[in-house]
Order: C-alpha cells, then structure tokens, then sequence
C-alpha cells in the first residue's frame, strides 16, 4: 500500500538528481582516456530499453564518487567509471553495442 | 598566459599562446587541470572561445565562488603564468560555420561561450546561412560578449537577441524573463525550414528548451546540446 508513495518519492528524487546532471560532453575527455579516442559521436544501443544514440547525449552523474553514465531514454545504468588509488574500474554494462556500425552523429 | 580580458564582474577571457597547439574545431573544449604544492589535483573543462582562424587561444571562465578550480583562474592567474590543457576535446557538439539550413544557438549564461567560437568563424569563412543567436543572462552587466554581440548584430547578417532574466534597466528594450515555449516560438526558426539548434547552459535550461523546441514539431536529431554545472571531481 506505500508503493505509490515510494515510487513517487524515488521519482521526485530522481527528478532533482536529474536537474543537476550532465551529459556525454562533460565527460568527453574520460571517454577518450578510456576508448583511445574521440567518442562523443559514438553510437551506442542500451541493453535495457534498445534505444541508441550518441555518447554525448547521455545523462552523466559526476557529483558522486564515481562517473554514473545512464540512457537517456530509459534512465537505465550503461556505464560506470570508479577511481581508485590511480587505477579506473569501468563498467560497460549497459550497452548492448557500442561503437559497431555507428555512422550517424559526425 | 598572455592577456586577459574581464568580459563580466564574474567572467574573464584567459588569452593564451599555446606552443605545439594543434587547432581546432568550434565548440571544442579543453580540460585545464591544476596541480597544488602538495600534489593535489583538479581538472576542470572550458568551451574554447576563441574560432580556429584566430591567432590564440582563448577560453573565457566563470567564477563559481564554491569552485575550486575557476576562482583561481578567474582572480588569480596573472600574464605570464603557464596552466596546463589538454585538448582539443569533443566532436559532437561543434560547428564548421556553414550550413544549408537556418541555424539558432541558445545560450545560457556562460553557454555563450563555444557560440562565440562559432559565431566568429562563421563570419570568417563568409557563410551566408541565417544563424540567430539567443542568449539569456541575469542581468545587463552579467551578459558575456556584449559588446562584441552588438557589433556582430551591426555588421554582419548574425541575428542576436538577448533576454534578462532577474533585472533590467528602465530603457531596455530587449527580451525580458527566461527563455520558455513562448520565447522560442518567437525566435526559433520554423520546424518547417529544418533548422539546426544548438542549445548550451546549465542543464534546467537546456532540458526546457529541447522540450519545448521538440514540442514545437522541431526534429530531435537536429538539436545538439550540451550542460554544464559544477563537477564534484
């Protein structure tokens, strides 16, 4: 019977978490650490709700202890960046393509 | 570093000669990282001000007062002071300053910035597309590049229209208010012309005005964005 209140609270939280993130352009430097190069135009498909686009217009937390990148569709988790004594953990576990056959967004 | 411009009680032009710079694209940006004497870093990313035919580099900041990287550039930095910058970085949200089809760039406060580099090469390379700035700002004296907007309005075929937001003086006769539905279906070009959109600022305006422009039939693959904030790293 809290389920709607709960879920209404999550989206009011995710709403105002939202107001304040960025987006692939922000992060365009950690990506090109990452991939070896320019990758704000890659196109990538979200394993969690199939829609694609570009790095660049994803939703990008940078505010926590690590770089949460989510679908901008979905709001699903694609990547996750954590530092850690000078050594990066990333998690690419949301993409179900990336890069292959992107010819779009250049 | 080898000059500064104060374009706003908050916002300074850093002009600096780049040794091995490689060019770049309109729109870019570089990330500035500052070490302190205990080794402590932080990096931080500016829009290049500055158009790809001009003789430096320019990147103009804004001081954020809880910042840790932008008061010192800011207040700080004095000519003749080395930063270290990498880039170019990005390659999506830039423009070569042509286009077959009418453009309008939406900037909130700083997000003038990479729409100077546009703008400017856009003069430069002579292009003849219709292209309307749009820049919103708090209050006359916090508009970035006002003087070189104005000339720009003058002497080239650039459309540039600016809203205050908090307050104006008596005698002005420009937009007034934040940038919303109503503004856009004034200023943007018809859905029907194809237009490209170019929307830069912190993130609450630039989510508004894709909304709105998409809500007015205009195609979401022509929109390009890009938000900035403060950055917890």
């Amino acid at each position: 019977m809290s389920t709607p209140a709960t879920s209404l609270d999550h989206d009011e939280d995710r709403s105002t978490a939202r107001s304040t993130a960025l987006d692939g352009n922000a992060v365009a430097g950690l990506l090109w650490d990452l991939f070896g190069e320019e990758s704000t135009t890659t196109v990538g498909t979200c394993a969690h709700c199939g829609s694609s686009g570009v790095l660049a217009e994803t939703v990008v937390y940078v505010q926590g202890p690590g770089v949460v990148i989510r679908c901008r569709g979905c709001d699903g988790v694609l990547v996750v960046v954590v530092e850690r004594r000078g050594v990066r953990c990333v998690d690419v576990l949301g993409y179900a393509t990336l890069g292959a056959g992107s010819s779009a967004g250049a | 570093m080898v000059g500064t411009v104060e374009e706003t009680p908050r916002a300074r032009t850093l002009v600096l000669d780049v040794p091995g710079w490689s060019g770049h694209r309109a729109g870019q940006h570089v990330d500035v990282r500052l070490t302190a004497e205990d080794g402590y870093r932080a990096q931080r990313a500016y829009s290049i001000a500055s158009a790809p035919d001009d003789p430096h580099l320019a990147l103009t900041v804004e001081r954020l007062d809880d910042g840790e990287v932008s008061p010192y550039l800011v207040d700080e930095l004095r000519v003749g002071d080395e930063l270290e910058l990498r880039g170019p970085i990005g390659g999506y949200f830039v423009w070569d300053g042509s286009s077959d089809a009418p453009v309008l760039l939406v900037a909130g406060g700083s997000g003038v910035v990479p729409f100077r580099a546009m703008l400017r090469h856009h003069v430069a390379a002579g292009d003849g597309a219709p292209v309307r700035l749009l820049h919103s700002a708090r209050s006359l004296d916090e508009v970035i590049y006002r003087d070189e907007l104005a000339e720009l309005a003058e002497e080239s075929s650039v459309d540039v229209r600016i809203t205050l937001t908090r307050t104006w003086p008596s005698s002005w006769d420009g937009l007034r208010g934040r940038i919303d539905a109503a503004t856009l279906a004034e200023a943007a070009w018809p859905a029907s012309d194809n237009p490209l959109t170019f929307v830069c600022g912190p993130t609450g305006l630039v989510e508004a005005v894709a909304a709105a422009l998409v809500g007015q039939g205009h195609d979401p693959a022509r929109i390009k964005t890009e938000r900035f904030g403060p950055t917890g790293s």
